[in-house]
């Protein structure tokens, strides 16, 4: 199949470092010359040390951090288009319709009920609010979210719960790519099982996937291929 | 009695009788000549653009503010000796007002008076226009209090300026929208805001709304004067003049469920009368010339029968 | 996402004298987009504000605005009156302090119907119903319609502005601090209120703030300004938690979490 062979995400020469100016300028380095492609159907792991830059590499990959040289392609509309140096528009519109992203932490408006936050990454593709809130049901049935819990905003919840509403979040809208950094970390093994089950639904579906997993069973159950990216440090 | 002005003094159709008739050591019709011509260049200005507010050098006259200052200078400038002036306050020919300002013309023009609306040649008017439907070649003049519709609205004389350069008008519509809110229509009952020839939004003086589509397309010359606030405009003869309304609520004035109770008549303003302290009351026409000469007529009719 | 921009800054710059307003700020604004302007007291965002929505003459520099009937035009040489007009059509302006942007003496409806009436509705009962849409969508009782703004809490006051702004459904808001008077209770629902219907309308925003918790959340683009100057700009997340310049490094790092 050509979509198959066409690949979803592509990095080149990529490299991230950080100024702290609050530290008199202190260069902290954290990978370098990073080259990976990932193709639909695939599922590579990221590997390494804590601060090893798993996740600055997810992060630069989604355009929440700025790299300092190389670029991120992502197969967007058809055309691989890169998500460093775009427009904040086209790294939006890329968030919004092809590439998703778990973080550790819940970031949402307070006091909004939590099938609203769920429903909300299809509200802003203009799906029809009715099939939103199906949609946002199931995968919350999916992942185990009681529904007596569904009204209200997931401030108050458990760890484990907060985050698989992240997840319900994310997997809501079917992006092509997926950025998955520990969506597993606080959850009990009923509820990891489901995780890996959408993960692997989703790779079934091409879906391109790269994800920070430090639990083994679910790292040897989900991935196709790994990636050291300690093996990209950069000397100080 | 002899005047002391010039020759050019006047209007044209000056005359040596009329001359006479006037007091000593006034001007003719009080003004000056040349405040008077400052005058009438704002109200050609004013005739000019419907609806406008002039401004004009308003000058100190020997009566307080608020008793007909701005309509004293319109009518001492247009007015000429062979002019027949009818004075009138809330309808009336007999009031204070009306009575002294008559008198002050006639002592310094020294022109003919009178009450009948069809013999007047120009009408000064506080707060109603007569019922007798006025002619090409007449003139109305308005006493004003406050020229500028706006105001209750936006008090930055700058900003209503703009709003009037600029056809802003929708907050005006907004104190309308604010009545039917409160009370379930529009309440005003006078000094109803008009649209003059679909363009300037006026005030049409504390005249009740009643009197408004007598403004429209009138063969008379209206003309409104202001005297503390300074102001002159003016709505030529033939102008539409729309009262403001809402689709759904559409311009509509008083009735009275009874005639008036001295001449009978249906189609006038009627003015609440208070006739002793236990809660006796009559209806009767404002305008009270209009009322007499009915009177008289159907007096008149009577005495036929009779014969 | 493709075709034109809705409002183009070059060069802007605003001085009193020696002492600098803002100077030398370019940016494009998308249709839908919401920019948000963060920075400290002082640091001009407030001048630059009132220099893109023509509420300030500029003493360097243009601002263009895409208008629905010419396109693109330079807001100092437009006429007085397609200004105004544009102001009370296509554009909001959302006060911090409710009270600049309402008429206190007029009722809730009259309010927001004002600027219907502005742009010459004429059927009461029409005005009505889009007054009591409009109070429905910023959460107000309808029993309230004929109420003053004065007897409502600082929070409906506020939505009461939002919806008196957004009826003539403009393609661009200005907002100064929209939520800076309000507890942090009111604040929350507020901002979950503007999220939904600029979603909804598609309509661009300018937001200033000092409350960086409030663009993180509303705000797709950010402008860092300190002394007058952008010093760093782009993506909000990616400002936030990837800071480059050294004063945002700092007012990221000031933020108090608890």
């Amino acid at each position: 199949m050509s979509t198959q062979s066409e690949p979803l995400l592509v990095i080149e020469g990529l490299r991230k470092s950080f100024t702290l100016h609050l530290q008199d300028g202190l260069e902290l380095p954290v990978f370098n010359d990073v080259d990976l492609t990932v193709h639909g159907g695939e599922c590579v792991v990221l590997s390494g040390p804590s601060g090893a830059g798993k996740s600055s590499l997810l992060r630069c990959i989604y355009g929440n951090y700025l790299p300092r040289a190389g670029q991120v392609l992502v197969r967007h509309d058809g055309a691989l288009v890169p998500v460093t140096g775009a427009e904040p528009r086209t790294v939006l519109e890329i968030r919004r319709r092809t590439m998703g992203y778990v973080s550790q932490f819940l970031h949402v408006i307070p006091r909004i009920p939590t099938i609203d936050l769920v429903m909300e990454p299809l509200l802003v593709r203009a799906v029809d609010a009715g099939r939103a809130r199906d949609r946002a049901a199931e995968l919350l049935a999916r992942l185990n979210v009681p529904e007596r819990l569904w009204r209200l905003p997931p401030a108050t919840f458990s760890g484990g719960e907060q985050q698989r509403v992240n997840i319900a979040r994310s997997f809501v809208a079917d992006y092509p790519v997926l950025l998955l950094d520990e969506p597993t970390a606080s959850l009990d093994a009923a509820n990891r099982d489901a995780v890996v089950e959408l993960i692997n639904d989703a790779r079934a579906r091409q879906v391109a996937v790269v994800g920070i997993f430090h639990d083994a069973d679910v790292r040897d159950r989900v991935a196709t291929g790994g990636f050291d990216v300690a093996a990209y440090r950069e000397a100080a | 009695m002899t005047m002391s002005a010039t020759d050019e003094s006047a209007p044209a159709g000056d005359d040596e009788q009329h001359r006479t008739a006037t007091i000593d050591g006034y001007n003719f019709a009080f003004l000056d000549e040349q405040t008077k011509r400052m005058i009438r260049r704002a109200i050609l200005k004013a005739v000019a653009i419907p609806g406008y507010q002039v401004p004009f050098g308003s000058r100190e006259m020997p009566l307080p503010y608020g008793w007909g200052t701005g309509g004293i200078q319109v009518t001492a400038s247009v007015i000429g000796p062979d002019d027949v002036l009818k004075v009138i306050d809330q309808g009336a020919d007999d009031t204070t007002n009306a009575v002294n300002i008559r008198r002050f013309f006639a002592k310094t023009a020294g022109v003919d008076t009178t009450e009948r609306t069809k013999e007047a040649t120009i009408v000064q008017t506080r707060h109603r226009v007569p019922e007798t439907p006025l002619a090409e070649g007449q003139i109305l003049v308005y006493q004003v209090p406050i020229p500028e519709p706006l105001r209750w609205i936006e008090p930055r004389e700058t900003e209503t300026r703009k709003m009037h350069a600029l056809e802003e008008y929708g907050t005006m519509q907004v104190s309308l929208y604010e009545d039917i809110a409160k009370f379930g229509r529009i309440a005003k009952g006078y000094n109803y805001p008009v649209l003059v020839n679909g363009r300037y939004v006026m005030s049409p003086s504390p005249i009740p709304k009643f009197d408004n589509p007598k403004m429209d397309r009138n063969p008379a010359l209206q003309l409104f004067g202001a005297g503390r606030e300074k102001r002159i405009y003016a709505i030529p003869p033939h102008t539409p003049v729309k009262s403001l309304d809402f689709d759904d609520y559409p311009f509509d004035v008083e009735t009275w469920n009874q005639p008036c109770a001295l001449c009978g008549a249906t189609d006038t303003f009627l003015d609440e009368v208070v006739l002793d302290d236990k809660g006796g009351r009559m209806f009767c026409c404002s305008d009270t010339e209009y009322c007499a000469e009915r009177q008289a007529r159907a007096a008149g009719r009577a005495r036929g029968d009779a014969a | 996402m493709s075709g034109q921009s809705l409002l183009r800054a070059t060069g802007v710059g605003k001085s009193y004298g020696d002492r600098i307003g803002c100077r030398d700020v370019s940016f494009e604004l998308w249709p839908g987009e919401i920019l948000g302007i963060v920075g400290e007291s002082g640091s001009g965002k407030t001048t630059l504000l009132n220099c893109l929505s023509a509420n300030l003459e500029l003493t360097a520099g243009r601002v263009e605005y895409d208008t629905r009937v010419d396109g693109m035009a330079d807001l100092a040489t437009m006429s007085e009156p397609a200004r105004r007009m544009l102001m009370r059509t296509d554009w909001g302006f959302v006060h911090q302090n409710p009270r600049d942007g309402l008429r206190m003496n007029l009722s809730a409806g009259g309010n927001v119907g004002e600027r219907l009436m502005a742009v010459g509705a004429r059927h009461y009962g029409n005005i009505r119903r889009d007054v009591i849409d409009w109070l429905d969508r910023v959460e107000m009782e309808d029993g309230r319609i004929d109420d003053l703004p004065s007897t409502f809490s600082g929070g409906m006051q506020q939505r009461l502005q939002i919806a008196r702004n957004l009826v003539t459904k403009p393609r661009l808001v200005f907002m100064d601090e929209p939520t800076g008077g309000l507890d942090v209770s009111v604040q929350a629902r507020l901002l979950d209120l503007l999220r939904g219907l600029v979603r909804e309308l598609g309509v661009a925003c300018v937001i200033v703030t000092h409350d960086l918790g409030v663009v993180r959340l509303l705000s797709h683009r950010l402008m860092v300004m300190q002394r007058g100057r952008v010093v760093e700009q782009g993506l909000t997340d990616q400002v936030l938690d990837d800071p480059q310049h050294p004063y945002t490094q700092l007012l990221v790092s000031s933020i108090v979490s608890v």
